[in-house]
C-alpha cells in the first residue's frame, strides 16, 4: 500500500485535481500537495494523491550515470580479456 | 511506463551488480537493512540476492504498516464495524488480516458489517457525503506517505461540515522505528540483528526529506542511502552505502534525488503537523511501545476522531504462537524460519499479516523465493 508510481499529468482538472495517465489508464488524482503542476509534467502518485513532483532532469541524470558505469565496467571487462 | 522501465533495464542491473562485487571488501560482510516492505518485494522481484556478493546481505525491516499494526488496534476496527453499525471505510491490504479469536475485517463483511474497500481517503469522504444517516469511520493505517491524505480528508471533511465522518488514527513513523531498532536489545546486546547501514524507504522521504534521518546517521554512526523503489535504485543505493562504510563514513545520502530533497514536501508537512500530534507511546506489532511514534489526531479536531467518538476499547492480544511475525518485523528471524511457512500459511490462507500484506516479508518470501526453490 506504500506503492507509489511516477505518472504524467494530461489534463489539469478543478478543485486541485488532475487527469494522469497510470500505465495507459487514465486516472483522477488529487493535486493538493503539490503546487504549480502543468500538464506534461510528471508526479509520484501514492493512494490517490500526488506526493511529489518528479524531476524530470535528475531522472536522466541518474539513467546517464548508471549507463555511464556499466559501459566503463563492459570495456573494461572487454579489455582484460584480450 | 516511463520513468520505471528504464529503472529496470537488466543490462545495467548487472553492471550495477558488478559494480558492488567489486567494490564490496572480501574481507568484511555488510549487513544492510531495507527498512520498507516495499523495497522488500522490489528486491525479491527482481532477484536482487542473486546479483549480490555473498557478504553482503540484506536483513528486512518493519516498514510494512499492515505488518506493524498492533493485533489490538485491528481488533479496535473489527469491533467498530459489527457493533457500532459504522461504514468502515479501509484500504483493501487489511481486510484478510487475523485479527484476535480468528477474526478478520472479510469475515466481518461476510456476517453483515459494512464495511468498504477504498484506494483513496477521498473516496471515504465521500462515502460521507453520500450517506448522511450513517457514520463512516477511515480505518487510517501507514507511514508517513499515506498520512497526508488521511489530513487532507480531515479538512475536508471539517471544509464540508460533515458530522458523520471520522478517522481510526494508526499513523507511524519511520525514524521513530528505525531508532527502536538500534536500540533494542536483539542490536545491542543479544547481537542478533547486525545492521550496518540503511536503505531508507524514498516514498517516505518524498514528504519528510532526507533530514530526519541526520539525527541517528551520526548518533548510531549508521549510514543512511535514501533509495528509490526499483531495482537499478536499490543497487545504487546498496553500493552507495558499500562506499560509506568503506571509508568510514556515517552520513545521509539521496540516492532518489528525482524525486527527494533534503526538506521533502513542506506543505504536506505542514498540513499534518496542523492536524495531528505525537502520541506518547504507540504499540507496534513486534516491536512493543515505542515512545513517540504514531500520530494522533489533535484536539481542535477531536470530532473528527473515532477513539473519541466512540470510546473504543484497547484489549489485549494473545499473538497466535506459531506465527514468527513479530520476530520477522524486527529482523531476528526470516520467513523461512517459520514452521508453518508455505504449508499452512500461505497468501490463500494467511495466517500472520506478514502473509496477508503486499509488503510482507513472508508474501515476498512465497512469491517471489519458494516458487522459485520448489
Ligand atoms: S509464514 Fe505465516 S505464520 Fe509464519 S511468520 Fe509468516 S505470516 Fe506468520
Amino acid at each position: 500500500m506504500c506503492l507509489a508510481v511516477p505518472v504524467e499529468v494530461i489534463e489539469l482538472l478543478e478543485h486541485d485535481q488532475a487527469l494522469v495517465d497510470i500505465g495507459g489508464v487514465r486516472s483522477r488524482v488529487s493535486l493538493a500537495f503539490v503546487d504549480d503542476v502543468e500538464v506534461g509534467d510528471y508526479v509520484i502518485v501514492h493512494v490517490g494523491h500526488a506526493i511529489t513532483r518528479l524531476d524530470v532532469e535528475e531522472a536522466e541524470r541518474t539513467l546517464e550515470l548508471f549507463r555511464e558505469i556499466t559501459d566503463h565496467l563492459a570495456a573494461e571487462n572487454n579489455a582484460l580479456r584480450q | 511506463m516511463r520513468y520505471v522501465s528504464e529503472f529496470r533495464d537488466g543490462r545495467t542491473g548487472r553492471g550495477l551488480a558488478e559494480l558492488i562485487r567489486r567494490r564490496a571488501d572480501p574481507e568484511r560482510k555488510y549487513h544492510l537493512m531495507e527498512f520498507c516492505g516495499g523495497h522488500t518485494h522490489a528486491v525479491f522481484r527482481h532477484g536482487l540476492p542473486d546479483l549480490l556478493p555473498e557478504n553482503v546481505e540484506l536483513v528486512h525491516g518493519p516498514g510494512c504498516p499492515v505488518c506493524v499494526l498492533a493485533i489490538s488496534r485491528l481488533d479496535q476496527a473489527i469491533e467498530l464495524a459489527t457493533e457500532n453499525d459504522v461504514i468502515l471505510a479501509s484500504y483493501g491490504d487489511m481486510l484478510r488480516v487475523p485479527g484476535s479469536r480468528r477474526r478478520s475485517l472479510l469475515k466481518a463483511r461476510s456476517q453483515g458489517a459494512d464495511i468498504r474497500i477504498i484506494q483513496s481517503t477521498a473516496e471515504a469522504v465521500e462515502l460521507a457525503r453520500a450517506h448522511p444517516e450513517r457514520e463512516v469511520v477511515l480505518f487510517a493505517i501507514g507511514f508517513e506517505t499515506t498520512t497526508p491524505p488521511t489530513a487532507l480528508a480531515i479538512r475536508e471533511a471539517a471544509a464540508l461540515g460533515l458530522k458523520n465522518f471520522s478517522v481510526l488514527c494508526n499513523h507511524v513513523l519511520t525514524p521513530s522505528a528505525i531508532q527502536s531498532i538500534l536500540d533494542s536489545p536483539d542490536v545491542r546486546e543479544l547481537g542478533r540483528v547486525r545492521v550496518d547501514g540503511f536503505i531508507g524507504p524514498s516514498h517516505v522521504s518524498t514528504i519528510i526529506g532526507s533530514r530526519p534521518y541526520e539525527f541517528f546517521a551520526e548518533e548510531y554512526q549508521k549510514p543512511v542511502v535514501i533509495s528509490g523503489f526499483e531495482p537499478l535504485d536499490v543497487l545504487a543505493g546498496i553500493a552507495m552505502l558499500i562506499d560509506q562504510l568503506n571509508e568510514g563514513r556515517a552520513e545521509v545520502e539521496n540516492q532518489f534525488v528525482r524525486g527527494v530533497s533534503r526538506a521533502g514536501n513542506v506543505k504536506a508537512q505542514k498540513l499534518v503537523a496542523e492536524t495531528f500530534e505525537l502520541r506518547p507511546e504507540f504499540e507496534w506489532r513486534g516491536l512493543g511501545n515505542v515512545p513517540y511514534s504514531g500520530l494522533r489526531i489533535k484536539t481542535e479536531f477531536a470530532e473528527y476522531d473515532a477513539e473519541r467518538r466512540f470510546r473504543v476499547t484497547e484489549k489485549p492480544v494473545r499473538e497466535n504462537k506459531a506465527c514468527e511475525c513479530p520476530a520477522i518485523i524486527r529482523g531476528v528471524k526470516k520467513p523461512t524460519d517459520c514452521k508453518i511457512f508455505g504449508t499452512v500459511c500461505t497468501p490463500r490462507n494467511p495466517i500472520g499479516s506478514c502473509m496477508v500484506s503486499s509488503e510482507g516479508a513472508c508474501a515476498a518470501y512465497y512469491r517471489y523465493r519458494h516458487r522459485r526453490a520448489g
